[in-house]
């Protein structure tokens, strides 16, 4: 909708609406995509902590047999809550800040295409989160594992509210997924700033683009799963119930189509944001930039053909697990295209240190652990061996912890400087870093062991004498020893935003768009939409065509970039509009997409108590949905406007918006 | 005239890197995801198939010639929406209003004839939503796509009433156009569920 053609009608002396305000009705109705990338990145850290503590509480129960600190059906509920929430109410959420506030500045965009779509994605992820969550109120929180195989989701075994929390509260997160992904993959197909062709961009932007087009093909998919457990809870149909005909294992199929994809959704952004990081601090260009684009593109394409490496337990029968089990060991080989891209990258550079940088270093030494053990089990005999075991929990974390949230702690330290403008401690980063580490591997490796030695995953204890006791431990301890690092992170956080040094445009001397403009941004980002012309143009800007040459004789510090910004001021001066960009046009904000995501949390709430509240919930989604088709992207003049403003209002605008 | 000059992203935005307006490519993106909706759900449809325990079976109630009439009322609406498109493509507003009302109409029919024949299935035929494996994936799939022609009905009703309002002009038709996607992607899913649903016998 931000883009019907209006012409730009407010005097140049008038601010924009969003930026005049303050407080905390103008966080409601931003649209201002780094704004929004805040709340998405402060959702999804209390996300983070919810989860952490979820997860505190099962080692607590594990640290010795039969313990007793909850019960069992108590351990379900955080099992479940616990994977449920780390997967879909932080990495992804983690990984969409990201997109939010980074690859508008690293395209070269004012804003995303759709501002509105976006704060609309943000309110339903929000309304979606807090109602997956809204069952440990009345204690009954999702209980059948985050991903709720039928028959423990079906009626005469899940009799609560606990999978109706659940399967609603997912079917709203994945709304709000579909339409995020909708606007950024216009928004990197469309928006690029001149010159920027699909192969100048940076590589963080084409795994968001990868990452999206994933997130659109996958999640449709999960929706119709869980709109047919939820006909079969609500209006008795036998979807996925063999009594009535139905079949459980459709949901596992249904399930992995979207989950097996899902797992790269949460690790593409990961591994685009390392590709951000090593270069910068190799002071390299990154090695065979193509080839990590493709393979990410190959990894994209295989992740919807390995689903069924999740049922080899299930009893497919040979041909399908040899198929499944071939195309799950090819989707590695891009993957290590990958890895040996980074190293490559580092070999022979000027490495820097500094916490982004031992972040990603850490990403891809942990990555790689992961990976090794899922091509272990995608052999099926293996897998038979590992499946439902500690060593399945284990390879996971390895991948998603030290692996995703690694990567994306990464990306915080590497851009935490651009979005505040001071630079985060790096004594308290090296700390967070280096603890988080050893209390990592600490807690997860040992899971490696007792799992082969058969210690089931979401079991909520263990008798004594197994030979498990000091591993359990060991893992407790470990866990706890993240909880620390994850302290000292909120404390550098917290006390960087007032004592930091102060970051500049560049403080890390690095390559792409973003660092070419102030920290923080402005409002309008780009003074003057950049043209672009090379891969990594903001290093080319700085040290011209022989930039990697002159790479290794450049400080670390950032020389060249008060020039180039005092050039950007002089053209615009020239222009005769004055700095500040008072004359830059920005989308106003609106306070309909928050009512709309709240029609949807009635809507869901309606559904599992009465019916009428449904009906409650539809009236906000329509008026909302018929407000937001009739307003207007920027407000109409007020009656002083000049005559220039005329043709805003003769520009009709039209009910066009579905969505 | 600095007003002009100015660079206004939502002018700005007119220069896309495509050079397609970013409501069209957001428009084929969407489709393309509900594309993998609709498969999920025929794919259930026939995963489903031959496994209800108990009657009615699909050829107890399903009545070809009668669906077929809707089928076709909701393929010549198609045709009015090309021409409502064409008509505003040509500043011609009188145009528009008359397709579009066609086009909404023909929708309208299709609508009635679905409701006229899930009523007639539950009524008469005693085949309701969990009465057996038929019923649920038959209602599941036809409703979810008698939901997205609802949908457009009152899209194509909205843009009729902004049309009579003189909100639309030539230069508005890619709000038509959008609509337009819109409207002809439902057909063509009903077109596959029509084939998959009614036609096929295995």
């Amino acid at each position: 909708m931000a883009t019907l053609v209006r012409p730009a009608a407010r005097p140049l002396t008038s601010l924009p609406r969003s930026q005049a305000m303050t407080g905390l009705w103008s966080w409601i109705i931003t649209v201002d995509h780094k704004r929004i990338a805040v709340l998405y990145g402060a959702t999804a850290f209390i996300m983070f902590l919810l989860g952490g503590i979820e997860a505190l509480i099962m080692r607590l129960q594990l640290a010795t047999p039969n313990g007793q600190v909850v019960d069992a059906d108590t351990f379900n509920q955080l099992f479940t809550m616990h994977g449920t929430t780390m997967i879909f109410l932080v990495i992804m959420p983690l990984s969409v800040a990201f997109f939010n506030y980074i690859v508008p500045l690293q395209i070269g965009a004012r804003d995303v295409a759709f501002p509105r779509l976006n704060a609309l994605s943000y309110w339903i992820f929000l309304a979606g989160g807090i109602f997956i969550n809204l069952g440990w109120l009345i204690g009954q929180a999702p209980d059948a594992g985050w991903f709720g195989y039928a028959n423990l989701t079906e009626k005469p075994y899940a009799m609560g509210l606990n999978t109706d929390f659940w399967l609603l509260g997912l079917q709203i997160l994945g709304i709000a997924s579909i339409l995020g992904s909708l606007n950024f993959f216009v928004t990197i197909v469309n928006l690029r700033a001149p010159g920027m062709r699909m192969m100048r961009m940076p590589v963080f932007c084409w795994m968001t683009m990868v990452t999206n087009i994933l997130m659109l093909l996958a999640f449709p998919v999960i929706t119709v799963a869980l709109v047919l457990l939820m006909f079969d809870r609500q209006f008795g149909t036998h979807f996925y119930i063999p009594s009535g005909g139905g079949d459980p294992q459709l949901w596992v199929h249904l399930f992995w189509v979207f989950g097996h994809p899902e797992v790269y959704i949460l690790i593409l952004p990961a591994m685009g944001i390392v590709s951000q990081v090593l270069p910068t601090f190799s002071r390299k260009p990154l090695f065979g930039t193509p080839f990590v684009i493709y393979s990410g593109i190959a990894i994209a394409f295989l992740s919807f053909g390995v689903w069924a490496h999740h049922m080899f337990a299930q009893g497919l029968g040979p041909t399908a697990d040899a198929a499944f089990a071939f195309s799950t060991m090819a989707i590695a080989v891009p993957t290590g295209v990958k890895i040996f891209n980074w190293i490559g990258t580092m070999y022979r550079g000027q490495l820097h240190f500094t916490t982004a940088m031992l972040f990603s270093v850490g990403f891809i030494a942990m990555f790689i652990i992961g990976g090794l053990s899922g091509v272990m089990h995608a052999s099926p005999p293996a897998d038979l061996q590992q499946n439902n075991t500690y060593f399945i929990v284990a390879h996971f974390h390895y991948v998603l912890f030290g692996g995703a949230i690694m990567g994306l702690f990464s990306g915080i330290y590497y851009w935490y400087p651009k979005t505040i403008g001071r630079l985060m401690n790096e004594k308290l980063g090296k700390w967070h870093f280096w603890l988080m580490m050893l209390g990592f591997n600490l807690t997860f490796f040992p899971m490696h062991w007792i799992g082969l030695d058969g210690m089931p995953r979401r079991v909520y204890t263990y008798p004594e004498g197994m030979g498990w006791d000091s591993y359990n431990m060991a893992e407790t301890i470990g866990a706890f020893v993240i909880a620390v690092s994850i302290l000292i992170f909120m404390y550098n956080a917290v006390w960087s935003m007032r004592h930091g040094a102060v970051a500049g445009n560049d403080p890390w001397d690095a390559r792409t768009l973003e660092w070419s403009i102030p920290s923080p941004p402005p409002h309008y980002n780009f003074e003057e939409i950049p043209v672009v012309t090379a891969m990594d143009d903001w290093w080319h800007k700085k040290y011209g065509d022989t930039g990697h040459e002159a790479a290794h004789g450049a400080p670390a510090a950032p020389p060249a970039m008060a020039g180039a910004s005092v050039d950007h001021d002089v053209h615009t001066e020239h222009a005769g509009h004055g700095g500040g960009g008072h004359h830059i046009h920005m989308p106003d904000p609106s306070y309909f997409p928050i009512i709309l995501a709240f029609g949807m949390f009635v809507m869901a709430l309606g559904v599992i108590t009465n019916y009428w509240i449904c009906l409650v919930g539809f009236c906000f989604v329509f008026a909302a949905i018929y407000g937001w088709s009739f307003e207007p992207v920027s407000a109409p003049e007020p009656p002083s406007g000049s005559a220039e403003s005329h043709p805003v209002h003769e520009t009709p605008r039209t009910p066009v918006a579905a969505h | 005239m600095a007003v002009e000059a100015a660079p206004n992203p939502v002018v700005a935005a007119e220069h896309t890197s495509t050079g397609l307006n970013h409501r069209k490519v957001l428009m084929w993106t969407f489709l393309g995801s509900e594309c993998m909706f609709f498969a999920s759900l025929i794919s259930n449809f026939q995963v489903q198939r031959g496994r209800s325990l108990n009657g009615p079976y699909p050829d107890d109630v399903i009545n070809i010639p009668f669906t077929s009439i809707s089928t076709f009322s909701l393929l010549m609406s198609s045709l009015m929406m090309v021409l409502a498109l064409a008509a505003i493509q040509r500043n011609d507003v009188r145009g528009l209003k008359i397709w579009l009302l066609a086009c909404a109409f023909l929708g309208t029919l299709f609508l009635g004839g679905q409701f006229f024949e899930f009523t007639q299935f539950v009524a008469e035929k005693g085949l309701k939503l969990s009465t057996n494996l038929f019923g649920a994936s038959f209602f599941v799939l036809t409703g979810f796509h008698g939901t997205h022609v609802t949908i457009g009905v009152i899209w194509l009703i909205s843009l009729y009433f902004a049309a009579a309002r003189g909100r639309i002009t030539v230069k508005d038709s890619l709000s038509v156009e959008l609509a337009g996607l819109y409207w002809h992607f439902v057909d063509i899913v009903w077109v596959a569920i029509f084939t998959i649903v009614y036609l096929l016998k295995v």
